[in-house]
């Protein structure tokens, strides 16, 4: 940039590669989802040396958000930030609304049906629709199992929530 | 069937009042706390596989509805209490949760009874508390809702099929009804039990019509189940002080 700088550009830019590193850090149970795909990750803040991170819990009783925590420790820690509080808000309440498109494509690609009204779901592997439902209760809080009427084929259906 | 039963709270519907702010949500917690342990006990016992994951699944949301709750009753009581405190280092007398989450699973039309009147009495404690002046309590109460609908779509949806099923899952399910009615007087209202008529008489089932009532476990008087969950539920944290996860 040519010319002076207005004052606090360089303070936009660190807090921008914060948000960065943060939002790089993925759902344990589905890797291929940051937690800004999963629309989890509120607000990150630095004051002085210490960076506030502010995130929505999914599910009550997702046991991933706790590794969650503690992989945003781990990756501020990386980038030399020893100081980190990560700060759980509940209000407004997540929904599956809050998963970029970006996270549905990733959820497609990864062959789990992202979010939409269960009458709409379409098989992740020959994406025609009409599945069955297996079981409204999955191998985590955020999925139901179903089986593809056309190629036979079960998937995960991330809940819609 | 197909028929769409849903509690929804009528506006105004009046919170009950359980005392102070913290009391309150310590017992809002307790009920999720030691659902969650009973429909726990369900994990490697269910009748089948589906049913396994779907009771461990509904009882891990209750448990986190009850850490919620319970980080919430700590910051608002601020005197630096946390989850654990709360569940793990109280006595049975102190817990404040209604007595029908206490009561054994039996069998399983019994946990299905339970859940079905548990799940309707919480659909209409989080429409009302989603207004809560508290915003952390009322973003609690939002997602929470969405979770109990879906756990009483499953609650309701099995009632059906084992009232209007055979003999014997009829029979069950009407024993289960009519041993866990007296302890409904702790979550009743005049939508629950209007719900509830319209839910147990889709399943073929009916309303008891034994007035005989107990109730005590919001001021910690439980019955003799509680002390047993609760031994359990904290033994580690006992053996072990000061422990951490």
């Amino acid at each position: 940039m040519d010319g002076p700088r207005p004052p606090g550009d360089d303070l936009v830019s660190v807090l921008t590669d914060l948000r960065g590193v943060v939002a790089s850090v993925v759902d344990p149970e589905i890797p291929v989802l940051t937690i800004e795909d999963l629309g989890i990750l509120r607000t990150v803040e630095q004051v002085g040396d210490r960076v506030e991170v502010t995130i929505t819990p999914t599910y009550s009783g997702c046991p991933a958000m706790r590794q969650i925590e503690e992989d945003i420790v781990a990756a501020l820690g990386r980038e030399g930030f020893e100081d980190v509080d990560v700060v759980v808000a509940h209000n407004p309440p997540w929904g599956s609304d809050l998963i970029t498109p970006d996270g549905h494509r990733k959820l497609r690609e990864y062959g789990i049906a992202p979010p939409t009204h269960i009458t709409e779901v379409v098989c992740p592997q020959c994406s025609r629709g009409g599945p069955r439902l297996v079981s409204g209760f999955g191998s985590t809080a955020c999925k139901a199992l179903m089986v593809c009427a056309s190629c036979g084929e079960p998937f995960d259906y991330f809940k819609q929530f | 069937m197909t028929e769409t039963i849903t509690a929804s709270a009528p506006q105004g519907t009046p919170v009950p009042d359980l005392g102070d702010r913290v009391t309150s949500l310590v017992a809002h917690a307790d009920d999720n706390m030691v659902l969650a342990q009973r429909l726990g006990e369900w994990i490697s016992n269910a009748p089948d596989l589906e049913l396994d994951i779907a009771l461990g699944n509904i009882a891990l949301d209750h448990l986190g509805v009850a850490r919620a709750l319970y980080t919430q009753a700590g910051d608002v009581e601020g005197e630096g209490r946390t989850e654990d405190d709360f569940a793990m280092r109280r006595s049975e007398r102190e817990f404040l949760n209604v007595l029908l989450v206490e009561q054994p699973n039996g069998d399983f039309a019994q946990t299905i009874v339970r859940q079905v009147f548990f799940d309707v009495y919480q659909q209409l404690l989080w429409a009302a508390l989603a207004d809560s002046d508290d915003d952390t309590l009322a973003g609690i109460a939002g997602r929470a809702a969405k979770e109990t609908a879906y756990h009483n779509e499953f609650s309701r949806s099995w009632l059906e099929r084992l009232g209007g099923g055979t003999d014997e899952s009829h029979r069950r399910a009407q024993d289960a009804v009519n041993g866990l009615w007296r302890y409904t007087s702790e979550i009743t209202s005049d939508e629950w039990m209007r719900v509830i008529t319209r839910v147990l008489h889709v399943s073929g089932l009916v309303v008891p019509d034994d007035p005989y009532q107990r109730s005590g476990g919001r001021q910690g008087y439980h019955t003799e189940h509680l002390g047993y969950l609760l031994a359990e539920m904290q033994w580690m944290d006992r053996a072990h002080p000061g422990m951490t996860w």
